[in-house]
Order: structure tokens, then C-alpha cells, then sequence
């Protein structure tokens, strides 16, 4: 391994377990204000919600959205198996499977 | 089977769905890897001690486009902060634990584990053994991450093409299949919706910054509807 990559690789670990670990550190300490509570369950899918969405309508990065894109389609029909399935596994397969059918068809 | 295995194997037993998600995203990452001219070496070692799947993503972008270390240093930092909101997430259910539990669990806190683990907490049924689950559930996310990405190595090193296969649609389609089920409630809907729509507006941002701005305007949102849910059910009850 080069010099350059494991200064790379050090300070990506470090920045990292640096944020996961930080407020585990002084959990027994940390008091939350209520506001803060409240606005905790709200996370999960705001996240993920930000990181997918450009992700399905500009998968390699300039928009593209028409039926000639494979990750537009697939990202509705995962949606809708997941509203119908309620199944996580058979929503994940479902996704995939339809990208790489569609993605063969087009 | 003693209460804390149960724990451990139900925890890696709902990872599973996930598991099937980030098998195309490890794939693609290492062949990203070797294509971008990281050897071998590093890009294992990427998946070993960074363990953060979209920033290691993000990582060989940069390394291919052969962008300064500092550079993709800061950018891991700011696509990764949202681990931040998961920690904070789950402090009330660690905070009893000693370091010897939070520190491995903090080193393998993904978007993944996270999504599964949260609901586990959220069922306050026996607690004291919850932080097992949560074990499970890391352990089968990183075993499986690392050998996935190694086929990814040894695949990208054969087929040159392999990073143009469109394994990517991984991620999206995963992180849809997290997102639903927390989807309960109009001021959830609102949050989603919101954040979805600034992602879209906050893309010029630098070093994917978008993201963490996007999900504070979901979070604020959803805060903002949900007062003016209890305000309304209020006006109803006078």
C-alpha cells in the first residue's frame, strides 16, 4: 500500500468512527433537550429519503428522468412492492430484479 | 439457546433483506476500486477499518478523478455525519452499556444496522438484552460487506466493464425499502417529502454537503407538522 493511501484510508477511519463514536463516548452524560427527542425519529428517513432521491433521478449525475432511465423505473416499482408487499425482503428482490429485467428489455 | 444468542441471531436474521441490497453495492464498490487505481490493498482495507459504503463510493470517485487526500477526507466527513444523527438516535438505549460495547457498535453503526436495530429498540421489550440484536446485526452486515466487495476486487480486476453494469441501483433500491416502513403519519409523509424535494435543490452544495442540509429541512418539517397535527387535535377535543 502506498503512502498516499494509507494517509487516505487513516483519516477516512479516523473522521469516521470519530462521528459514530462521539456522542456514544458521553452517552451517560448527554442530556437531550425535548425538542431534540422529539425530532430523533424523524432521522432515519430524512436521511435516506436526501441520499436516494438524486440517486434515482440523476443516477450518473445529470437529470434524467423519462421511461429510458432504469433506476427512475426501478425506484417506483420499489416503491409500490413496498407499500403492497410490506415485506422488506420481497421489496429489495423486487427492485432489482425489475432494474436488471428493464435495464435487458431497453 | 441463551437469551442473548436468540438476540445476536435474530438481529443478523432481519438484516438479511439488507444483506441481499448491499451485495451489488459491495460488488460494485470494489471493481469502482480497482478501476479507479487503488490497489488491492487499500481498497480492502477501506472496507475493513472505514466500513461506510456510500463514502467509500464517494471515495473512489475521487481517487479516480485524483482529487487531494485532504479533499476526500472532508468529503467522508460530511457524507458520514449523519451517522451522527443515528448515534443520537440511539443514545438513551446505550447509555447504560460500558465502552467495551460502544465502542464496537459504534465502529459498525451503518444506515443498514441502523434501520433494523431502531425498530427493535423502539418495541421497549426487554432491553437489557436489545444491544445483541444490535450486535447481530453489525456482525452479519460486515462480514458480509467485506466479502462482497473482495468479489467486487477480483471481478473489476477480470471484467473492466463490470463498473458499468448498473450494480449501483443497489443503494437507492435499499434505502427505499428502509424508508417505508417509517412512512406512518402525515407529519413523517411531510418529512419525507421535504427532504426528497431539497435534496433536489441543494445539489450545486459542495462535498455532498446537500445531504445533511436536505434531512435537517425533512427533520424541521416534519417537527412543524406534527405541532400542527396536536394543535388541530386540540381545537377538535375544545
Amino acid at each position: 500500500m502506498r503512502t498516499r493511501e494509507l494517509v487516505m484510508i487513516a483519516g477516512m477511519m479516523g473522521v469516521t468512527f470519530g462521528i459514530r463514536y462521539f456522542l456514544f463516548a458521553f452517552a451517560d452524560r448527554i442530556r437531550l433537550a425535548p425538542w431534540i427527542e422529539a425530532s430523533l425519529k424523524y432521522i432515519p428517513p430524512a436521511v435516506l429519503i436526501a441520499i436516494t432521491v438524486p440517486a434515482v433521478l440523476l443516477p450518473k449525475g445529470d437529470w434524467h428522468i423519462s421511461m429510458s432511465n432504469p433506476y427512475l423505473v426501478a425506484g417506483v416499482i420499489t416503491t409500490a412492492a413496498g407499500i403492497f408487499t410490506k415485506n422488506l425482503l420481497a421489496t429489495i428482490a423486487i427492485g432489482l430484479g425489475a432494474f436488471f429485467i428493464y435495464r435487458m428489455v431497453i | 439457546m441463551s437469551d442473548q444468542s436468540k438476540e445476536f441471531f435474530s438481529g443478523a436474521r432481519d438484516t438479511f433483506p439488507l444483506l441481499l441490497g448491499a451485495f451489488p453495492f459491495g460488488m460494485i464498490y470494489g471493481a469502482l476500486a480497482v478501476t479507479a487505481g487503488l490497489s488491492k490493498g487499500a481498497a480492502m482495507a477501506m472496507s475493513a477499518f472505514v466500513f461506510a459504503g456510500s463514502s467509500q463510493f464517494v471515495a473512489v470517485g475521487l481517487v479516480a478523478a485524483q482529487a487531494p487526500v485532504a479533499m476526500i477526507i472532508l468529503t467522508t466527513f460530511i457524507v458520514n455525519l449523519r451517522h451522527m444523527l443515528y448515534s443520537a438516535t440511539l443514545l438513551p438505549y446505550l447509555k447504560t452499556l460500558p465502552q467495551v460495547w460502544r465502542i464496537p457498535l459504534a465502529f459498525w453503526l451503518t444506515d443498514e444496522t441502523f434501520a433494523v436495530t431502531v425498530h427493535r429498540y423502539q418495541l421497549n421489550d426487554s432491553l437489557a438484552t436489545a444491544h445483541w440484536y444490535q450486535l447481530g446485526s453489525s456482525i452479519a452486515m460486515y462480514l458480509n460487506w467485506q466479502f462482497w466487495s473482495y468479489i467486487g476486487l477480483v471481478l473489476g480486476d477480470r471484467i473492466p466493464d463490470a463498473s458499468s453494469w448498473g450494480l449501483d441501483v443497489a443503494m437507492p433500491v435499499t434505502f427505499i425499502g428502509m424508508i417505508i416502513p417509517f412512512v406512518k403519519s402525515r407529519p413523517m409523509g411531510i418529512c419525507v417529502l421535504t427532504a426528497g424535494a431539497a435534496s433536489l435543490m441543494t445539489l450545486s452544495l459542495p462535498y455532498r454537503s446537500g445531504i445533511m442540509v436536505s434531512a435537517l429541512a425533512g427533520i424541521a418539517a416534519g417537527l412543524v407538522a406534527e405541532n400542527g397535527c396536536k394543535k388541530r387535535q386540540g381545537m377538535v377535543r375544545v
